[in-house]
Order: C-alpha cells, then structure tokens, then sequence
C-alpha cells in the first residue's frame, strides 16, 4: 500500500477517535449528573430529550443542550488578562488531551479489509492512530506534563489570584504525581520489556496474568496518581470550588470554558483507558479472546471488552468522587512523596530481583503463578507496614501546652 | 481568650484504629455506602408529572380560603384582625354594613396579595370566626401581578373547590359557625 493510502487511514482512524472522544466527553458529563445524583438519592436530568418532539428519552439530549448553551454563551473576556495566553490556555490543554490518544489503542485489530496499512503488522489493520511506536507510554507521560502548561497559562494570564493559586496548586501536584505515576508503570514496563502499550496489552493476554494481579502495588500506586493527574476528588484542589471559586478558569467562560471542562474530562478518559490497558488486561478477557483477530466478531468483542472496562473504571472515577472527601494540600503532598513513592519502589526492587530468574522463559505458565503470589504478598506486608506507621499523620491542631496544665 | 483559660475544654482527637489506620477497609466500606445509594429509592418528586404527597392538608399552608357559613354567606365580619396580624401587609379589607341581622360588618371587597404573602398563617390563627384559613394547595401561578391579588370571589370559590377535601377546622371541632351567632 502507498503512503498515501497509509496516510487517509490515518486520517479516518483520527476522525473516528476524535469524534468517538467528543461525544464521550459529552455524554460523561451526563453520567457524571446522573452519578451525582443518583447518590444523593434523587433522579438526574432526565428532561431535555429529541428537540421539537417531546421525547424525553431520559434525558440523553442533554449534552446537545448544554453545548448549544456554552456556544452560544457570550464569549467574555475581561480586560485584565494577556489576550494570546488567555487564548491559548485550553487550546494546549485540550490540544495534548487529544494528542495523547494516538498512541492508545482502542481495540485490537480489524481483520482482513482489502487494504494493507504499511504499518501495520500481518495485514491487519491496527486499531491505534499510530501503531508500533517504541516509545508509547513516554509519549503519553509527555504530553500529560503538557498539559498542566496549559493550566499554568490559564491560572497566569487570567491575571486573577484564585486562578494563579490554582495554577500553582495544579502545577505543584501534577510534578509531585508525575513520580508515582511513573515508579506504577514502571514495573510494568520492565516485566513487559516494552514501552508499546500494545505490547503490554498483549504481554498480559499471553500469560492470562492481568497487572492488577500480578502487581497489586502497581496497581493502587498508578490509580491514586492518575487521580491526581486528572485532578479528580479528592485531588481536586488545582479548582476547588469552596477556596478557589474554580481555580485556573476562574476567569473563563463560554468556549474557552467549554474547551477546559472536555479537556479535563478527556484526563480522566485517559487515565480510565490507561489503567484498563496497562492493568486491566486491555481487550483481553479469560475465554473470549483466544488467538489473533480472524473476523469481524474477534474484532468487535475486543473492542467492546475494551470499552466496557474503561468504562466501569470511569463510574469507579465518579463513584470516589462522592464517596471521599477533598485532602488537605499538606496531606496530598505527604501521600505522595512519603506513601506512594516508597510503595513504587518496593514494587519496582520487586519485580527488577524477580524479573531475571523468573521470565527467563516467561511464558510457562508456573512461573507467573508464583511471580503473583509473591507480589500480593509484598503488597500486602508493604501496606500493613505503611500503615502502622502513619505517615499520614500530622497533628498540628492547638493543644494545651504541659506545664499550664 | 488565652490557652490557659478555665473555660476551654480541650478535646483530645481520637486514635485511629487499625482498620483507619489500613485506610483499605474504610474505603471499602465509603464506596459501599454511595454504591448503596446509587440504587436505592429516589425522593425526588417529578413535579408537573407527579403531585407531591402532602402529609398532612390540614396543618399545611398554602394559598388562603374564605370560609362560608351554612346559608352560604361569607363568615367574615371584617373585624380587621387578620390585616393586623400580617406581618407582611398583604390583606385589603373594606369592610361595610351587614345586610344581615346577625352581624354589623362584612366585607364588602377581601383581597389577599398571594405574591406579597409570606404564608405564615397568622391570619388564620388571627381569625375570631374562622373565615380565613389556608389550604393546601402550592402550586400558584399567573400571568401578570395584578392576577395574583386574590379578591372575595375567588376566595371564595377557593372554599368551594377544597371544602370536601378540607373540611372546615371549626366544623371538626364542634362549631358550625363562629361566635357571632351565639
């Protein structure tokens, strides 16, 4: 096949990812309501259905509706900012969001279609925007430090002191976060021996040994972090509504706005999709995907067991957001550095002294048995440990001072 | 107030037990609770598809009656003492002779300002004939202002609509009219 074949796939495969990632954005912003509502015991949006005909359609239309609301919303800009940064702000934002999905597969692989990709492997034409490219999961890592430029920007050339102090917040936990989550994936990396995220998709679905067994610790140390990154309760200081009104985009409003909130909820996407792919099992499920891609049905399954996995992490995203209350800054700052970093190393010493003598052939089925049980116990014995001492704790509160007692 | 006042009573925080201190079991058992209320019994009334159930539509203060005698006169005798009563000055009363023997007043025009009223039922307890009482009815609305001023005729036909549903309050206990008959 040409380039210029390969280069109309690739644009098709964007389209299709870009407007897949639009409406999901959207339509979680609904299910976020719902959520919310839902917990607090009371029905949700449930109204706004097909325009000019009266269904209601439990209020799926709502989405259209609130786009139509920001699109027509004046487009205000006070005179006080830095007009190009103002701009410029939830367009970086949004812009590596988007970005950070060429490299995240979003199913396995169509099978035969008649056309070749030159990239890809074997025929089959690759699910991914970019297919084979080695360094994967530092793409992903470098255009989520992106992303915090655009809330610095956004937080600076409001030029507002709420939205610089939620810039500054933003940007200080996004540094302090970035180490977990590397120390989660790192682990991974090296027991898969690749960067490629199919790669370590396709690591798990060959031994049958999904991450979140084989590396608990990875597991919660990667999932508090991408909490943290996409600044979800209760790491949501960057825009708390009760200290900083809304943080960085104190001061937006309309499209702007809108350009913020989607990028914000295309984080969380990212992060859902991330933990399904790297410790989920990505398409992977025990019994329904033996072998490769050999039809359309081997195809559709893996999409949608992809899908429907990212999306339960969603609703457990949404689920925490209700459950926890916010953390204060010192405590989120000590969770990091003092709970999750150490908990990263002691995986990652974990599997490096396990890594040799155990995968030499890794893919007889006993080792990874033993490879788990020694994790879950490591996991357990570090967790039992952080916990009994209580780096948490900072008891800084008034007390009466001893000797006027 | 100095740390060392008599007055403050210092309170020691709780030690976390073992089960805080794992933090894994309380998160456990946080998520257990929204996940429980996810699903469970929505209270929210969808308004104009649904009534809300009023407990109690006797006690409950809505938009305001005249009360009617058994010959279907008003039982007002525009004693004023309701416009006195409000706090938010939202009855107009003009009060004339009484074509009837067993009065000296009536009201010859009894408006109430719904917008203005701040339903507190002062007048109602206010009332010595119990005229003026509040049914249950809250959903009021209205195209314009002048609308929403409630005068005798329409208080009355308030009556006429919820007498069956809310019997009168002096009937239930004992009286059939007010004192200006004995």
């Amino acid at each position: 096949m040409d380039s210029t074949t390969s280069f109309l796939v690739a644009l098709v495969k964007i389209a299709v990812l870009v407007g897949f990632l639009m409406t999901a954005a959207a339509y979680l912003v609904l299910l976020e309501r719902w959520i919310a509502a839902w917990v607090q015991d009371r029905k949700g949006p449930n109204r706004v259905g097909l325009p000019l005909t009266g269904l209601r359609l439990f209020g799926l239309g709502q989405p259209l509706a609130d786009g139509l609301k920001f699109v027509f919303k004046e487009e205000f800009v006070p005179k006080h900012v830095d007009w190009w940064l103002y701009t410029l702000a939830p367009v970086v934002l949004l812009g590596a969001a988007l970005a950070a999905f060429a490299v995240i597969p979003f199913g396995d692989a169509l099978p035969e279609l008649g056309i070749t990709a030159v990239d890809s492997v074997d025929s089959y034409l690759q699910l991914i925007v970019a297919p084979q490219v080695d360094v994967g999961m530092l793409y992903v890592f470098a255009l989520s430090s992106m992303a915090v430029y655009g809330v610095i920007l956004g937080g600076w050339s409001s030029n507002n002191k709420y939205g610089y102090l939620g810039a500054l917040r933003s940007s200080a936990q996004m540094i302090a976060y970035e180490l977990p989550l590397g120390l989660g994936i790192l682990g991974v990396v090296l027991m898969t021996g690749s960067l490629q995220i199919d790669e370590i998709v396709a690591h798990q679905a060959t031994t049958g040994y999904w991450n979140v067994f084989a590396q608990p610790l990875a597991f919660v140390v990667f999932v508090v972090a991408a909490f943290a990154e996409a600044a979800r309760l209760p790491f949501d200081l960057p825009e708390c509504e009760q200290e900083l009104i809304g943080g960085y985009h104190t001061e937006y409003s309309g499209m702007r706005l809108i350009l913020f909130l989607i990028g914000e909820f295309m984080h969380m996407i990212t992060a859902s999709v991330l933990i399904t792919l790297l410790f989920l099992g990505g398409w992977h499920f025990w019994g329904l995907t033996s072998g490769p891609v050999e039809n359309w049905f081997d195809a559709i399954v893996r999409i949608v067991i992809l899908l429907g996995k990212s999306f339960a992490v969603v609703v457990f995203f949404m689920l925490v957001r209700w459950s926890w209350p916010r953390f204060r800054f010192d405590q989120l700052m000590s969770l990091a550095w003092k709970v999750m970093l150490p908990l990263g190393m002691v995986n990652l010493a974990v599997v490096a002294v396990l890594r040799e003598p155990m995968f030499a052939n890794y893919l007889g089925g006993g080792s990874m048995f033993v490879f788990m049980l020694i994790n879950v116990a490591v996991a357990a014995v570090a967790w039992i440990v952080t916990a009994l001492l209580q780096p948490l704790a900072a008891d800084n509160r008034p007390r009466r001072a001893e000797n006027l007692a | 107030m100095k740390a060392d006042d008599p007055d403050i009573h210092w309170v020691e925080e709780p030690k976390l037990g073992l089960a805080g201190k794992m933090y894994l079991p309380l998160f456990v058992q946080g998520l257990t609770t929204t996940a429980r209320h996810l699903v469970s019994r929505k209270v929210t009334v969808s308004f104009p598809d649904e009534r809300p159930k009023i407990g109690n539509p006797l006690i409950y203060r809505g938009v305001h009656r005249l009360n009617k005698d058994e010959q279907d006169r008003v039982k007002c005798v525009a004693c004023f003492l309701c416009a006195t009563a409000c706090p938010a000055h939202c009855i107009d009363i003009v009060a004339a002779e009484s074509p009837w023997p067993d009065r000296e007043k009536y009201p010859a025009h009894f408006a109430i300002d719904e917008l203005r009223c701040i339903y507190c039922g002062m007048c109602e307890e206010a009332c010595p004939v119990d005229a003026i009482e509040l049914t249950s009815f809250c959903d009021l609305t209205g195209r314009s202002r002048e609308e929403m001023v409630f005068d005798k005729e329409k208080l009355l036909s308030v009556y006429d609509q919820t007498k069956d549903s809310e019997p009168m309050r002096s009937a239930s206990m004992g009286a059939s009219s007010g004192r200006a008959t004995t």
